[in-house]
């Protein structure tokens, strides 16, 4: 696929990034909006920032929710980069295709389903619901994102790296450590960065296996909405998305420097 | 001189092959019960329990359903629980015409919308797959990076533009296209729109990949056996592409059926689909086991896509 | 293919100097295959590798020696790697034995065998620097700092990138990032260094300047290396002898020398060089002389004991460039001719390929050295030509 873009192509393409972009600038631009109104441009204005700063229970919540995607984002990596490695390197094993099944089913469940089930288990046992609960809910839906990841480089990784450190006297598990692991770090490293939005970003499954006290920010900002659009929501999502450009340029850049993995692979893991 | 050395020695036999170390296959079977353990525990066994509570009644009571199983009562505690169980919630499901009509607007949608998506989402990653090498990895990250930006607030961006007085209305009256403002919102056509937006990238970055795996010299060689470009893209490309179009709409089109946030936020007070007509259940009637059986029949009617898309994803991405 | 430029008619020859030259002009020769008393460093005890059905291995066996440069040679699928990795430690043979200095190597993981392997595509850590490629191997054995420091530093001498220590792998060029995949393998001082197609990643100038290095530093460091390769020049070049693998097994094991100018069967004289097999059979048989009637027309004498019973069909394998050709007949009487005519001319600037059909309708390939630098060459296409050749010329196969 090099024969170069046609018209056609340059206009889809750039037509299909300005259908994503756009309601993403929209936001951006209205937090800057001083009148409340959307019709009305009332002038450049960062009042909505100030409100949010003492608007402490969305605050909050943003805090909770920062917290919740850390932990469950941390734990989800571990998971799922064994899940990843087991994939891989175990070969053929009893049970394979059930453990397979096991790990990708997440990935097309519809929410509903999984926060309904979760929920429903934490009754079961009688777990109190709340900043824990959610993370483990967190952590067992974004796994199977991070074991995508990261099998798409294992699977590209080239074995005789590894066998060339043993060669030279480097026992296998240290070899992982050592070799494996510190060359598929990036694809490790976008792993959690998509398991960390993931959780941040999910309203269904908190929805469910939440408890008093540990709202998090989307549940926040989706009661709100409901009740009319507030401006403060423009702000705190501006907030938001300028963190994970953030994230995400520097990951880029830290990439690009050490020139260990072509930000292609990452893309294409996922 | 040429000839081969003499023929070993009797003695040790060259006898089995050495396992391998005992502590190597240990080693490989922790990596797997580890996440094995924490999946079956947080994934699969849920959804026994939303089995049994699917076959269970509603109760004013803490928890809210019956029966509930007393696991210190012994076998006749056992054989009562069972005796409490009943079908009656999917008996419910079949009969209401609120439930079917959810899940067939549910399928209906889903439908519509993978299409709409493949039909946007080709050109795009036809496009990104026909630039430079060098700016592609570029462009999968820019159409990638919308989605690691919150879902809820993206989709409630779209809230600002199509409402009455949104930023839509408001340049198709600038420019003189319509006389008065477009209800928008609340329509199936939002809901679509919000749809096709969230999942665009799930639908562009499967199709972009089978598609830069294509080999250039396919399309030259059929150019040389006498076929235009745009028959060429039929018979060749299209084709080639099946895998990733496949991946793509599995990938949509099983998790937009059980979507909530989008028609919850984009959609009119009109028929629910399910994913909202069991959070209804659930939150607003408080009824737990009429939610079960709905996520149940929910998981029963996408189970075929479903296995489909293991059994692709098993082939493609490493088959052991 | 053999080319056929003077350089690779000289490394045939030099295939036989070549160990005289090692040993300082002395007469001794270096060939502890043939002495008895020494004991083989490395013995492979008919070992046979399965996959599923398919052998890769069948019942191999061969010895090789301490101070030996070995190459295995063969087409791609003959197993050459298989064996090779076998003695790496990356496979387990399905059955026989493989021992180093008489100990068992079988359940020995790959790293702690006293073997090191430079890999085809040179496998260099791309996190670490030179050093820290070089250094790896010396770290896994807990070296002490300063010793680890020494010997990178006279590693980093000995394939002359002093200086390239800070760098990564991804600064340097092909043939530096091969220097480095060697440095690193000799570093902890094998007992077997292992090379796979050392050779075939480079450009043929400096194909031929590495081969060299490769074989000084295997000489001053007194070290046994055992190559891996498809291409007969290169093992042809390096080794002191070479193991000629077909379909899993060997199919002759001798020094160049004796593979190019005895190769004891059709499929060893066709594998090396370009060859003319002449079926014929057996007339008489005496010491060290016998007569074969052959297709290609006449009775041919030949200089070797035969071992055939009268009638059995053999085939005399003759090298092209033995075969003299010339407008009139040849005076020496004891030698073997033919009449035919040139069908085809392949000048390849320093020889000409003539190929002679001769009168009984087969064909003969005639390699002539281009003397001279004229143009117009005296013999052309649809001349007839005499072919002589010595009865020590050619070689009787009986396989």
């Amino acid at each position: 696929m090099r024969r170069g873009p046609s018209v056609f192509n340059v206009t889809a393409v750039a037509l299909g990034l300005a259908f994503l972009y756009l309601p993403i600038v929209i936001l951006v631009i209205y937090s800057f909006n001083a009148s409340r109104l959307v019709t009305v441009w009332g002038g450049w204005s960062v009042r909505w920032y100030v409100a949010l700063w003492n608007d402490t229970a969305m605050l909050e919540a943003a805090w909770i929710s920062l917290r919740i995607a850390a932990l469950s984002a941390t734990v989800a990596t571990v998971l799922g980069t064994l899940a990843a490695v087991a994939l891989v390197r175990a070969g053929r094993f009893r049970g394979r295709a059930v453990f397979s099944a096991m790990v990708y089913a997440p990935l097309v469940m519809p929410e509903v389903i999984t926060g309904l089930s979760l929920l429903l288990l934490f009754v079961a046992v009688d777990l109190d619901r709340g900043f824990w609960t959610v993370t483990i809910a967190h952590t067992t839906l974004t796994l199977c994102f991070v074991t995508v990841v990261v099998q798409a480089r294992l699977l590209s990784f080239d074995r005789s790296l590894e066998e060339a450190a043993m060669d030279l006297g480097c026992p296998p598990l240290k070899t992982f450590f050592v070799i494996t692991l510190p060359l598929i770090f990036p694809a490790i490293a976008a792993g959690w960065l998509l398991a960390f939005t993931l959780s941040l970003d999910d309203l269904v499954i908190a929805s469910f296996t939440t408890g008093p006290g540990a709202s998090t920010l989307p549940i926040r900002i989706y009661s709100e909405v409901r009740l009319g659009v507030k401006p403060q929501i423009n702000a705190i999502c501006t907030i938001m998305i300028a963190l994970v450009a953030l994230i995400v340029v520097v990951a880029a850049l830290l990439a690009k420097r050490s020139e260990l993995a072509p930000a292609r692979q990452v893309a294409r893991g996922a | 001189m040429s000839a081969p050395p003499p023929a070993p020695q009797p003695g040790p036999q060259s006898g089995p092959q050495p396992a391998p170390a005992p502590r190597r296959a240990f080693g490989m079977r922790l990596l797997v019960l580890i996440p094995a353990l924490w999946l079956a525990l947080f994934f699969v066994a849920p959804f026994l329990i939303v089995l049994k509570i699917s076959l269970s009644q509603t109760v004013i009571a803490q928890p809210p359903y019956a029966p509930v199983l007393d696991p210190a009562g012994g076998l006749p505690a056992l054989r009562e629980f069972v005796a409490g169980l009943s079908l009656d919630n999917y008996a419910l499901l079949v009969t209401d015409a609120l439930y079917v009509t959810s899940y067939l607007r549910s399928l209906a949608m889903a439908a519509g919308s993978t299409l709409l998506l493949l039909l946007i989402g080709y050109p795009i990653a036809y496009g990104i797959a026909r630039s430079p090498r060098r700016i592609q990895p570029v462009l999968v990250i820019a159409v990638f990076l919308p989605f690691l930006t919150a879902f809820l607030i993206r989709i409630y961006a779209w809230v600002n533009i199509l409402q009455r007085e949104g930023l839509l209305n408001e340049v198709l009256l600038a420019l003189g296209l319509v006389r008065e403002p477009l209800a928008l919102l609340s329509t199936d056509a939002a809901i679509v729109i919000g749809l096709v937006y969230s999942y665009l990238p799930f639908m562009v970055l499967p199709l972009y990949a089978s598609l830069e795996r294509m080999d250039d010299s396919l399309l030259e060689a059929a150019a040389d056996l006498g076929c235009p470009a745009w028959k060429a893209f039929w018979l060749v490309t299209v084709p080639l592409s099946m895998p990733g179009v496949t991946a793509g709409a599995l990938l949509c089109f099983i998790p937009i059926v059980g979507e909530f946030v989008v028609p919850d936020l984009l959609g009119g007070s009109g028929a629910m689909m399910i994913g909202q007509t069991l959070w209804v259940e659930f939150f607003s009637n408080k009824d737990w086991p009429v939610a079960s059986a709905l996520a149940v029949a929910l998981l029963a009617i996408l189970l075929a896509p479903i296995v489909i898309h293991q059994h692709l994803q098993s082939r493609t991405l490493g088959g052991g | 293919m053999l080319s056929h430029s003077p350089r690779a008619i000289s490394v045939a020859g030099m295939a036989n100097g070549n160990f005289e030259q090692r040993t300082g002009g002395a007469a001794r020769i270096f060939a502890p295959w043939k002495d008895p008393a020494v004991r083989p460093l490395l013995r492979i005890e008919a070992v046979t590798k399965r996959f599923g059905e398919a052998e890769a291995v069948s019942q191999l066996s061969l010895d090789i020696y301490e101070r030996e440069f070995f190459a295995l040679l063969g087409p791609s699928g003959c197993g050459k790697t298989t064996l090779l990795r076998m003695l790496a430690g990356f496979d387990q043979p399905s059955a026989g034995r493989i021992l180093l200095d008489g100990n068992d190597l079988a359940g020995v993981p790959p790293h702690r065998r006293p073997v090191n392997m430079m890999f085809q595509n040179y496998a260099l850590f791309p996190h670490l620097t030179v050093e820290g490629n070089i250094a790896f191997g010396l770290r896994q054995d807990r070296l002490p700092k300063a010793e680890i420091a020494a010997r990178v530093a006279d590693m980093l001498a000995l394939v002359r990138l002093e200086g390239f220590g800070a760098r990564r792998p991804h600064q340097l060029s092909g043939g530096q990032r091969q220097r480095v995949a060697l440095a690193r393998a000799l570093a902890k001082r094998p007992r077997v260094l292992l090379l796979d197609e050392p050779l075939s990643a480079l450009d043929r100038k400096l194909r031929e300047d590495t081969g060299f290095e490769l074989m000084e530093l295997q000489d001053k460091l007194g070290l046994t290396f055992i190559v891996v390769t498809h291409d007969q020049e290169e093992a042809m070049m390096l080794a002191d002898r070479i193991g000629v693998m077909n379909a899993g097994t060997l199919a002759q094991v001798a020094t160049p020398a004796e593979i190019y100018e005895q190769p004891n069967s059709r499929w060893v004289a066709d594998f090396i060089g370009d060859v003319n097999l002449i079926e014929g059979r057996v007339v008489s048989a005496g010491l060290g002389e016998a007569v074969i009637d052959s297709r290609a027309g006449g009775r041919l004498r030949v200089a070797q004991n035969v071992d055939a019973p009268v009638g059995a069909t053999v085939w005399l394998a003759l090298r092209p460039e033995k075969i003299e050709i010339a407008a009139r007949e040849p005076a020496a009487f004891d030698a073997n001719r033919l009449i035919g005519q040139v069908h085809d001319i392949g000048y390849l600037g320093d020889v000409s390929i003539l190929r002679v059909r001769l009168d009984s309708g087969f064909e003969i390939k005639a390699a002539v050295a281009n003397r001279t630098r004229l143009i117009e060459r005296p013999i052309g296409i649809g001349d007839r030509v005499w072919l002589s050749w010595a009865p020590e010329a050619g070689v009787v196969l009986t396989q």
